[in-house]
């Protein structure tokens, strides 16, 4: 079913990535404010396709499809893809919007206009490919964008490293993620996700279902920093705040999530995929809302707050009704909502007052009126209180955890707790940094201008309405979404006011908790601080441990293999050689020895004898000397085989070779230590005489397999008939150098006179050294 | 014949290859000449051996008749020369690392590829030296 054109969906693409190359060569202003206007323009297709879907349709558009490597390719966009989309678009409008002010009078904004860009069209490809090929493709380029962004502060040492970690970790989930949808797409015989999903039963009875399953979570589970790889996220805050804000709260971390969404009408009925999903969420709420209330950094408290959003929209997939679909959806768009106005307040603060540090910032409320009504909009929807959008959304996740059956109690529990926590973090965010007594800071601190104080503004009061009118969210945004989860038509009936039921009575319970906790955290921050064995024994420090010893194993594998030593790459090289045609003959049947046959010798044989006491006498020579003048033996047996077996020319031209050898040794010997014995200790020899043996074992072994051979005589005799008739020469071998091999003999004689050169020039750059 | 021409070659092979392995640069190049002595050896075997007579069409005779195999003769004349020039390239290397630095030992030759002795540890490894 197709309800819209499919250039709405290519349209953002191709903006995004005409818009990148464009910006690389505009002034940096202007670079960041074509972005802005780039995303808006995908959002306004996006927005259009939304308004132009139908219940449960989708839009389709051709890209990237690689038929000859069984890559179907296309985008595919449902309510669940629009939502992410136009969230993707709408909030980088206003966050290129808000780095263009961040970030004025700063050459490096145009790079970060240019790999926002990229990042964008990264994350739009993401959630619209409807091919898990195109989609990992996507997914990577995302962490690599990030890997970018997050060590933007490339001269700071621990940007660079928070990059590397973000990189490593949700790399490492990317590759588990790819084998998980190569064994996926493989079962279901398609890599189209909408087949896939259509394929459910194919999927589920394949062998290999249930580690499948279990690389995709892996996958998801990095990329949206849940437990126990959520460390890498408070990180990322390393990068400049709009980063933050769009990559590391907004947009890329609920990836993870959005691949479970998508994944989960596949695997909602199986009971791995609930209960993975829902205490591997619950897990990360909780350490979520417990780390951050240990921090005073203004953007790592943040950071650990999205690690628990992360963690409720996890677990809310896991729970398997329908209503925690619909809750999922309200919780990702009100947590998109205020956590970036909430960054972007964060942002402002740090720019105008230069300090990020809460326990010394308060009282900025004065100074700075409209940053602080942003915060205590986007705060009290964070808290969860009515009329925002917050409340509706927190309402919904206490309906789902009362009917979470057998769960209920522990779900409520900690649900009720990390609340708690997040109301007092709002009430912090909010009411400690603006009200109160002024804390002297840096800088004055004053309202920034309208590029900055937009995003926050327009967000903070959009969840004002989107609270105040929850029917229009629920059924344009929140239902198609909701469906694309369950895989069935939900019906989102979302309301502000729900009665007096228990849900109510729990809410108002958490808003005292939580108004408790925050009176409370200016005491309770340092004690949760003090906790030290925390940090040694977290997911963090055995990333550490792991890194470090992966660094020094791939150090002491290049000691071992790259050890610089001469000698030790020669024993290697040939002791290996020696063994791999020792053990091809011996294992592969190429053993031939022949029976030894007396008939066949003649004479010539004792020719052989001069080979081997030559060689035998150069190896053992105890100086140099004696080696060259075996060596010469064995040059002059070798030129009388060449004659004794019909090669007058090639003995010839031995002859005259070896001669001229010993000559110019006889030369050079003149300088050079001639006298001097072996060094090499007594096991050493042992050993080197081994190689030595083994690997002259393997000739012969070869050679004597060659002649078992039949000779393929068809060269030799064309060359024998040929030489006559065709070149007129009755000198085989000499026609064959000259005539039919001519360009060969032309590069051995260039090769000759390039060594003649080279041994010229030798010899003179050492004679100018001495006379000057 | 033949069997005895590849027990023979592996001798050669042994010596050049004990050679090699030793840490004088100048026993090494004899074990290079060596092994390239060899290694022409080996390519005349495996064109097979036997008659004496080289290989030259009769006068009269239009095509080679019942002569030594002319193809392998024609690589290992190549290889020779070949062979030569390197050999003569690498003993003057040899004569101007002497000259250089003194020594003919590839172990103590690790001054002719310097690395900073307080490079960090993440980087290229120093070389291995054994001591001399």
């Amino acid at each position: 079913m197709v309800d819209a054109p499919s250039w709405l969906l290519l349209a953002p693409l191709a903006l995004a990535a005409l818009a990148a190359v464009v910006a690389a060569f505009l002034p940096p202003r202007t670079a960041a404010l074509l972005g802005a206007a780039t995303a808006a323009a995908g959002f306004a297709c996006y927005l259009a396709g939304l308004l132009a879907l139908s219940e449960g349709g989708r839009i389709t558009a051709p890209l990237m499809a690689v038929p000859s490597l069984g890559i179907g390719g296309g985008l595919a966009a449902d309510g669940l893809s629009l939502l992410f989309a136009m969230l993707i678009t709408g909030i980088g409008a206003l966050i290129f919007l808000y780095s263009s002010a961040y970030l004025a009078h700063d050459p490096r904004l145009r790079r970060l206009a240019v790999m926002l860009l990229a990042f964008m069209l990264a994350m739009l490809g993401s959630v619209t490919a409807d091919d898990v090929i195109v989609l990992f493709v996507f997914w990577e380029v995302t962490s690599l964008t990030s890997f970018f962004l997050v060590g933007f502060n490339h001269q700071d040492k621990g940007a660079r490293q928070a990059a590397l970690q973000a990189l490593l970790v949700t790399g490492g989930g990317g590759l588990a993620l790819l084998a998980g949808l190569v064994l996926v797409s493989s079962a279901a015989g398609t890599t189209s996700i909408s087949g896939i999903l259509a394929a459910r039963e194919a999927v589920l009875a394949h062998p290999a279902a249930g580690p499948a399953m279990l690389l995709v979570i892996l996958g998801c589970f990095t990329k949206s920093a849940q437990v126990p790889f959520h460390f890498w996220l408070p990180n990322a805050m390393a990068a400049p705040t709009p980063v933050s804000a769009y990559l590391h709260s907004a947009t890329m971390v609920k990836l993870g999530v959005y691949l479970l969404a998508r994944f989960n009408p596949l695997y909602q009925d199986e009971a791995a995929w609930q209960a993975i999903l829902t205490w591997g969420g619950l897990a990360t709420t909780a350490t979520g809302a417990f780390l951050a209330l240990r921090e005073t950094d203004l953007k790592r408290v943040l950071a650990y707050t999205t690690v628990t959003g992360l963690g409720t929209l996890t677990m809310l997939i896991g729970i398997a009704p329908a209503q925690a679909a619909i809750a999922a959806v309200t919780f990702l768009i009100v947590h998109a909502f205020y956590k970036a106005a909430l960054f972007l307040v964060a942002g402002i603060v740090d720019h105008e007052t230069g300090q990020r540090d809460i326990s010394r910032l308060g009282g900025l409320g004065r100074s700075m009126p409209l940053t602080a009504a942003a915060a205590v909009l986007a705060a009290l929807s964070m808290a969860g209180l009515p009329p925002f959008v917050g409340f509706v959304a927190k309402e919904l996740v206490y309906e789902v955890k009362i009917e979470g059956g057998d769960l209920a109690a522990v779900l409520l529990a900690v649900g009720f707790l990390v609340n708690a926590a997040m109301v007092a973090i709002a009430g912090v965010l909010s009411l400690r940094l603006f009200f109160g007594p002024l804390r002297p800071t840096p800088k004055a601190p004053h309202d920034p201008g309208f590029a900055m104080l937009a995003g926050p503004l327009l967000l903070a009061v959009l969840g004002l309405l989107a609270g105040s009118l929850p029917g229009l969210l629920g059924a344009r945004l929140v239902d198609p979404a909701a469906t694309a989860i369950l895989g069935r038509p939900a019906d989102a009936a979302l309301a502000l006011w729900h009665g007096l039921n228990p849900v109510l009575a729990l809410s108002a319970a958490t808003v005292a908790a939580g108004a408790l906790l925050f009176v409370c955290w200016g005491r309770l921050v340092p004690r949760l601080r003090g906790l030290a064995f925390i940090d040694l024994l977290g997911p963090a420090a055995a990333y550490e441990r792991g890194l470090a010893w992966t660094i020094a194993t791939a150090e002491r594998c290049t000691r071992a293999i790259q050890h610089g030593s001469l000698r030790g790459y020669l024993r290697t090289l040939f002791a290996v050689t020696a063994v791999a045609v020792l053990a091809t003959l011996l294992f592969r049947g190429g053993l031939a020895l022949p029976a030894f046959d007396p008939t066949g010798l003649d004479a010539r044989a004792l020719a052989f004898i001069g080979l081997i006491v030559g060689a035998v006498a150069s190896a053992t020579a105890p100086t140099v000397f004696i080696a060259v003048i075996s060596m010469g033996l064995v040059g002059f047996a070798t030129a009388i085989i060449f004659l004794v077996f019909g090669a007058p020319d090639v003995a010839f031209t031995q002859f005259a070779v070896e001669t001229l050898l010993v000559v110019i040794f006889a030369a050079a010997l003149v300088h050079l230590p001639i006298r001097r014995r072996s060094r090499r200790t007594g096991p050493e020899r042992a050993t080197d005489a081994v190689i030595a043996a083994a690997t002259g074992l393997a000739t012969t072994l070869l050679l004597l397999a060659v002649l078992a051979t039949p000779y393929d005589r068809r060269l030799a005799d064309w060359f024998g008939a040929e030489s006559f008739p065709a070149a007129h020469g009755r000198n085989v071998v000499n026609v064959i150098l000259v005539d039919f091999r001519a360009l060969d003999t032309l590069g051995e004689i260039t090769v000759l006179a390039l060594a003649a050169f080279a041994v010229t020039a030798l010899l003179r750059r050492g004679q100018e050294g001495k006379t000057p | 014949m033949e069997t005895l021409l590849a027990i023979a070659i592996g001798a050669v092979v042994t010596a050049s290859v004990y050679l090699f392995l030793s840490r004088d640069l100048l026993r090494m190049l004899i074990g290079f000449i060596l092994f390239g002595t060899s290694v022409n050896l080996a390519i005349l075997l495996a064109g097979r051996i036997g008659p004496i007579r080289p290989p030259l069409v009769d006068p009269g005779a239009a095509a080679l008749e019942a002569a030594a195999n002319p193809l392998p003769q024609a690589l290992i004349l190549t290889a020779i020369v070949i062979g030569f020039g390197l050999t003569a390239f690498a003993l003057v290397l040899v004569l101007k690392g002497h000259e250089a630095l003194g020594t003919t030992s590839a172990e103590d030759m690790g001054e002719a590829e310097p690395v900073a002795a307080t490079a960090p540890s993440t980087a290229l490894p120093a070389p291995h030296r054994k001591a001399a």
